[in-house]
């Protein structure tokens, strides 16, 4: 690897689609990409010599105000490297879609459910999409700004 | 009776009481408990019934897995709203006569989390007798709940049973 940072090396390998890195406050590598090549960046981040074969994380920031709202954000770390990468991409509120990364690891599919759970963003690909937390028949998206704080939807009806 | 006669009934090997009295005096000490246990209150539960502090002093000491075998409903922890139709259930299955008791803040009252998934204190699905608040309580703060459910078990009204207890 002749590139010195992870940026460099995304950005040679991935030249329109890496948008820029981000100031973390603890100093970790975070670089935001196009939500267009999540699915192929991810792939080269995964396999050899990168290696960050483990997705802790992923979950969504509600932005409102901003333009596009959503963030997406998922957490990589490399037990090979003992490294930890942060990628962060964008997502408009009219088209709240991305493609789903349960093809590549397999603990993508409760993350991408929660967040589908508690956001509404639609995960193109994966194989069930349901809400996790929440019941069936839940309205809206809960940790959206614009979900009203004393909205309440009992399931059964609830003595006042 | 004569006066003569009343002094030769044996003294001591009989008391009097009322019907009501003995049986509330009977149910106060034979309280099966079962623990609807959720959340970080369950450690303080388990405190309370284990050998430290020791329920089984006050005659609490059976946990029933089954609320059909059990007479006290601990509600320990949070109460979500997805939550709410398991808890009225197991209520609803148990027999009478049933005591509810809401064991930690968020049983009572929501706690800290009053948002879109939590139900505000149990008392919006099911009656309850005693409120334990505390977060978690103390183990002593729990005997002084079940000694409060004992003392009303004690003074139930006699009509109790006939007396619609869901509103």
């Amino acid at each position: 690897m002749e590139e010195k940072t992870i940026l460099e090396r995304l950005r040679r390998e991935f030249p329109a689609e890496v948008e820029g890195a981000a100031a973390s406050p603890l100093g970790e590598d975070v670089v935001i990409i196009g939500k267009g090549a999540l699915l192929p960046v991810m792939a080269y981040l995964k396999a050899k010599p990168e290696d960050y074969a483990m997705l802790l994380d992923l979950t969504c920031v509600d932005l409102r105000g901003e333009e596009p709202r959503f963030e997406m954000v998922y957490h990589l770390f490399s037990l090979t490297h003992n490294r930890r990468l942060r990628i962060k991409t964008r997502l408009p509120e009219e088209e709240l879609r991305i493609a789903s990364l349960t093809s590549l690891w397999k603990n993508a599919n409760w993350l991408e459910r929660e967040v589908y759970d508690l956001f509404g963003v639609h995960f193109e690909g994966h194989p069930d999409l349901r809400r996790l937390f929440m019941y069936d028949g839940f309205e809206g998206y809960p940790l959206r700004k614009d979900y009203p704080l004393r909205r309440r939807q009992p399931l059964i009806r609830l003595k006042d | 009776m004569s006066e003569d006669k009343r002094k030769r009934l044996p003294a001591g090997q009989f008391i009097t009481t009322q019907f009501n009295s003995l049986l509330g005096w009977a149910r106060k000490f034979s309280l099966f408990h079962y623990p609807f246990v959720t959340a970080c209150c369950g450690m303080e539960y388990m405190s309370a019934a284990c050998a430290h502090y020791d329920i089984d002093r006050f005659g609490a000491g059976w946990t029933r897995f089954s609320p059909r075998q059990s007479d006290m409903l601990l509600v320990v922890g949070t109460i979500t709203q997805k939550e709410a139709p398991v808890l009225r259930t197991v209520y609803e299955q148990m027999t009478e006569p049933k005591w509810v008791v809401a064991f930690g803040t968020c049983a009572v009252s929501g706690g800290i989390y009053d948002n879109y998934a939590v139900v505000q204190g149990i008392d919006q699905i099911i009656p309850v007798d005693v409120y334990i608040p505390g977060c978690p309580p103390r183990p002593e703060t729990v005997l002084d709940g079940l000694l409060k459910l004992q003392e009303k078990i004690q003074h139930q009204e006699p009509d109790w049973r006939w007396k619609k207890r869901r509103s």
